[in-house]
């Protein structure tokens, strides 16, 4: 650990590296990689190329909504396999679709705080590895089953038995719904296409879109730095995300069937995000920890926030989340030089696009005098996102954190925003600079 | 014998009238059983039985285990026969007294319980074992070509049934606590937290001793055993032949006859043990572990730790040597030009870690250390580089030009370069004196010698702590000078050579094969060659061919030429269906008087020289590096110690027949007069 006896509060918070897994898109089996797995082979190279030992370290902080069983606090898990010393401590964090974001924002507050100096904080998800579960009347029968002592009464309770005790109960559905309101995340998306008046042609649009700049980003070589190979036992090995359609186009689009509003809706699986597994790590580092090991800085972080809003809009987060920063930074739409708002749904990133140029929607529900404006389309999500590379739940936020800082260097650019909408109904957003502090 | 000093062993009693024999040998770390220190022991039970405990507990005081086994060196080299048995008979006589004690006796062991150690607890009512990996249980007598001769044979099939104890005997394998608990060989596999209060509550309330299951017992009944016996000699006999290794035969024959009789069958066991032990097969194979330990030793010399290795090349060589390094739990970098060329290599790497360490969370650990890494990243931090790339002088130099500014000052620069000079390749080093040969065998995973290859330019320093780096991977270093072929390449490839010529002369690969494996060969050497690679031989017999004047035979050249490699390509010398060479069987069939002759005196031939030319320090040592690269028959002791017992003169009068009859390549070296 970076000694001081006194840890100095109040300083910048830098991000230092980064790296991420391929974003795997999900088959319907479970896919070669746990979380854990997919955490630690992101951040084994990561670690491996800073000049200062795995030791140094003073905490670990991942964020992971659905880790499987045998990984419950899945961040000294991965800490522990990475090899980090027993006495650093880690923790995960659980923010629905941010959680990577929260696990970036814990560590921020941390840093500057001043009790830690540096942290390696990210997301990791596996979805294809969502544990399915049994339903409660088979639980009770099990019991039932473990009482019965004697072959007359296990007789009788196998009796018992009945086909609906064996419905599963499927972990990924039910995560992907909001048991308070009782809709799922693609309903709420068709409440802001209702809302906003977003039509099917404008969302597959947005997705065909997501996958030509994903192509043409992957063609220029932008995931080189970010991006580590992932090896499976099978001897493959894995080094791109592989959701991308390069030949999207908005006929085919066009030919899918809505899937949440089943016949008379407008999200299909084509313009929503897809179900993958990935990971993102990221290093944190005080200014301290920059000069004591003469550390590359990639990028600062300014400020967070976070919102709460209807669940049933829960899309509209990012537009609850990133207005108070732009308030409290005292600037405007204009000044951010690229954004990225995570995709989960093409027509949740549309409305928020849409809210912020609403007055009435401003004053009402964000109580801004003026919206802010239009953010461009060309510089929001311009190498594409959970609609082409999908959106591993857990690891999303990281992601787009870092991928938002290669954008900024790429185009010799100072500012970002990346911001989530959160299934519950709620928004999460970082305004990160290229700028020291 | 009066009641010695308590020199090795010491009893306790508590307050619960327990005694607690501990055992912990004078002078050294491993306790094992020598006249000395089974005297003392017979002292120490005479003592604790002429005034009753509640209890006895045997336990070991050594970190390494509980007894590591006889006392081989002082076994061994009885005088005759006759003492030897008379030394397992003593032996018997103070284990039956501890197996008749009417209060119950409990081995508590931790670490190795191998051999007569493990015959010792046998003798008491309960077996208590720690449940760490480090614990270890066996009779691996076979190994050293004699069985258990302390009542071992008599007591494992009676507790745990013949199939299990005759299992365990013949291949010498050891078990792990878990697995010793399974089969019934010990009472409990518990945590170290609770050895001491098990061994008492097994004191406390004394249940009945183990007996094995219904089926277990019916395998030792007098009208099983000739039929089991029968199908034990069949299995025994794909891997040994009887002729080269009498003891497995003995001991299926001990069990068969005198089961029902234990007291004669402890006379017969140690009758038996001792014709043995005085035998050839025995002496040699003796002789092999000393030889074993002789290069352990080499490894010692020098306290080179590492943590880190990073591997260059992620082949068939440069994958598996990652892999391995990192099954023996270093943290590993496995570097190649691209995520595809390290992927295969992975691949075998989880395989190797699922077959040695099953768990699944030992296995992800194991991959856990092992890092891809096609940026070579890990050439910082490594303590161990090791060069696998392909045999090309400039790349290799190449590659050393980009690494020694990018090493520790510390680290080892290795390559497993099987054929170009480390003088030639450490000239694009500022240091030269640094790089040193650390020569593997495929495959990685089975062949525990490592050629330790010392160039004109190596300091001894680095290379003794490339030595200490073998062992630390649990690999035997034989230091070996850096000329063509090294050891084991070089003595072999006349052999193979040799045997393709016989080829082409017309006599079939079958019967080639199986003169050499008569002679005591693990593998023919048509299956050898064919195994390796028929393209591999070449580039290796070619790059000897240049500086030893062999002469490289045609019919290697035209078969490579036409795509004939050996068993990657499915035809070789033999045809191949599923990776196993279609064999014409071979009764019947008769052999050239001198075939074996033809392939063995090439061998030695070269073995002489290789002892002129100093590539290996010592006689020994030659023997040890052919018996353990090559799998020369152990049984024999090696090539030179083979020249020795067969008479170095009529050896000497075959070579000259041979030279005679088939000229230059037999032509006798210049050492076999002077040795």
């Amino acid at each position: 650990m970076a000694t001081r006896k006194k840890k100095k509060a109040g300083g910048a918070v830098y991000i230092v590296d980064g790296s991420r897994t391929p974003f795997l898109k999900v088959t319907g089996t479970p896919g070669p990689f746990l979380a854990s797995d997919l955490a630690v082979a992101a951040s084994r190279p990561l670690l491996a190329r800073q000049p200062f030992e795995i030791s140094a370290l003073d905490e670990v902080i991942v964020g992971c909504v659905m880790p499987t069983p045998d990984e419950v606090n899945i961040a000294r898990i991965i800490a522990l396999r990475l090899g980090c010393d027993q006495h650093l401590p880690a923790w995960t964090v659980q923010r629905n679709c941010a959680s990577g974001l929260q696990a970036l924002d814990c560590a921020y507050q941390n840093i500057k705080d001043g009790r830690s100096d540096l942290v390696l904080a990210g997301g990791a998800e596996s979805m294809s590895h969502a544990p399915v579960l049994l339903n409660d009347k088979m639980v009770g029968w099990l019991g039932e089953w473990t009482g019965a002592k004697k072959l007359a009464q296990k007789i009788k309770t196998l009796g018992k038995l009945r086909g609906v005790h064996l419905k599963p109960i499927i972990g990924l559905l039910r995560g992907l719904s909001d048991p308070v309101i009782g809709l799922s995340m693609g309903q709420t998306a068709e409440n802001l296409a209702y809302r906003f008046g977003i039509s099917r042609e404008a969302m597959d649009a947005f997705a065909v879109d997501s996958h030509k700049r994903l192509a043409a980003a992957q063609e220029g070589g932008y995931f080189n730095d970010e991006i580590e190979a992932l090896y499976d036992s099978r001897g493959k090995s894995y080094q791109q995300d592989n959701g991308v359609r390069a030949d999207s186009s908005v006929e085919k689009l066009a030919k899918l069937r809505p899937v949440f509003d089943r016949k008379f809706g407008k999200v299909t699986a084509g313009n929503s995000a897809q179900i993958t597994d990935g990971a993102a790590m990221l290093l944190l580092a005080s200014e301290y920890a920059v000069e004591k090991y003469g550390l590359k800085v990639m990028g600062r972080i300014i400020d967070s926030e976070w919102a709460g809003l209807d669940p049933a809009q829960m899309g509209l987060g990012p537009a609850h989340a990133m207005a108070p920063i732009l308030k409290r930074q005292k600037m405007a739409v204009s000044d951010i030089d690229y954004w990225e708002i995570n995709e989960a749904f093409a027509t949740q990133v549309l409305a928020c696009v849409e809210a912020w140029q609403d007055a009435e929607y401003c004053k009402n529900e964000l109580g801004l005098k003026e919206p802010p404006g239009k953010i461009d389309h060309t510089r929001l999500n311009i190498d594409g996102g959970g609609v082409s590379l999908g959106h591993p739940v857990g690891a999303s936020g990281a992601r787009i954190v870092l991928h938002l800082l290669n954008i900024l260097e790429r185009n010799d650019a100072q500012h970002g925003m990346a911001s989530l909408c959160i299934g519950g109904g709620q928004g999460g957003a970082m305004l990160v600079t290229r700028e020291k502090g | 014998m009066a009641m010695a000093e308590n020199r090795h062993w010491r009893t306790e009693r508590d307050a619960d009238g327990i005694a607690w024999l501990h055992f912990d040998m004078a002078d050294t770390s491993t306790n094992v059983l020598s006249v000395e220190t089974i005297a003392e022991f017979d002292a120490q039970l005479r003592d604790i039985e002429s005034n009753p405990p509640e209890g006895l507990v045997i336990l070991s005081d050594k970190a390494s285990g509980f007894i590591a086994g006889a006392d081989i060196k002082g076994f061994t080299s009885m005088e005759s026969a006759e003492q030897a048995a008379e030394f397992m008979r003593g032996m018997h006589t103070i284990l039956n007294r501890l197996e008749s004690f009417s209060f119950p006796t409990v081995s508590l062991i931790s670490g190795f319980c191998l051999g007569g150690g493990l015959e010792l607890a046998l003798a008491t009512r309960y077996r208590i074992a720690d449940e760490d990996p480090k614990t270890r249980l066996g009779l691996p007598e076979v190994r050293l070509g004699i069985h258990p001769g302390f009542g071992g044979t008599v007591r494992a099939p009676r507790l745990v049934g013949a199939p299990t104890a005759m299992d365990m005997m013949l291949s010498g394998r050891t078990l792990s606590a878990r697995a010793a608990k399974k089969v019934g060989l010990i009472d409990h596999a518990v945590p170290e937290r609770q050895l001491l209060r098990a061994a008492k509550m097994m004191i406390a309330e004394a249940p009945a001793a183990h007996r094995p299951g219904r089926l277990a017992r019916l395998s030792n009944h007098s009208l099983v055993r000739p039929l089991l016996a029968k199908y034990l000699k069949r299995t025994v006999a794909k891997k040994a032949n009887p002729g080269h290794y009498p003891a497995p035969y003995a001991m299926i024959d001990l069990w068969c006859r005198h089961f029902d009789n234990p007291n004669k069958m402890y006379v017969e066991e140690a009758r038996s043990v001792a014709a043995l032990v005085v035998g050839d097969a025995a002496q040699n194979l003796i002789r092999v572990f000393f030889l074993q330990e002789e290069m352990k030793a080499l490894g010692r010399k020098n306290r080179f730790h590492a943590e880190r290795v990073h591997v260059v090349g992620a082949g068939v060589m440069g994958g598996d040597i990652a892999a391995w390094c990192a099954l023996r739990g270093l943290q590993v970098t496995l570097q190649d030009q691209s995520p595809e060329r390290i992927a295969p290599a992975m691949k075998r790497a989880h395989a190797l870690f699922k077959k040695k360490l099953r768990q699944p969370r030992l296995v992800q650990a194991a991959m856990d250390r092992l890092m891809p890494d096609v940026k070579g990243l890990g050439v910082e931090r490594a303590d161990v580089i090791i060069e696998a790339i392909f045999e090309n002088t400039e790349a290799k130099q190449n590659l050393y030009r980009a690494l020694e500014p990018r090493m520790k000052p510390t680290a080892l620069l290795t390559t497993n370069t099987s054929s170009i000079p480390l003088e030639v390749l450490s000239e694009a080093l500022e240091e030269p004196k640094r790089l040193v040969g650390l020569h593997f065998f495929n495959p990685v995973a089975r062949m525990q010698l490592v050629e330790i290859v010392k160039g004109k330019q190596t300091s001894q320093s680095i290379a003794n702590q490339a030595a200490a780096f073998a062992r630390q991977i649990d690999r035997l270093p034989l230091p070996v000078k850096s000329s063509p072929g090294f050891l084991v390449n070089r003595i072999l490839m006349p052999y193979l050579l040799e045997a393709v010529v016989l080829e082409s002369e017309g006599v079939r690969p079958e019967l080639i094969d199986k003169a050499a494996t008569d002679f005591g060969m693990p593998m023919g050497p048509i299956e050898l060659a064919d195994t390796v690679g028929l393209d591999i031989c070449l580039a290796v017999a070619e790059t000897l061919a240049e500086s030893l004047e062999v002469e490289v035979p045609a019919k290697l050249r035209s078969m490579v030429s036409a795509g004939d490699l050996g068993r990657k390509s499915g035809k070789g010398f033999y045809s191949y269906s599923k990776g196993k060479p279609e064999k014409a069987k071979t009764e019947g069939a008769s052999m050239a008087a001198d075939l074996t002759d033809r392939m063995m005196f090439r061998m030695l031939n070269e073995a002489m020289a290789c002892l002129r030319e100093r590539v290996v320090d010592s006689d020994d040592l030659l023997d040890a590096g052919v018996i353990f690269g090559t799998g020369f028959a152990p049984f024999r002791g090696g090539p030179m110690h083979y020249i020795h017992t067969s008479g170095h003169q009529s050896m000497k009068d075959k070579i000259d027949q041979l030279s005679a009859q088939y000229g230059n390549r037999f032509k006798p070296d210049a050492a076999w007069d002077r040795l």
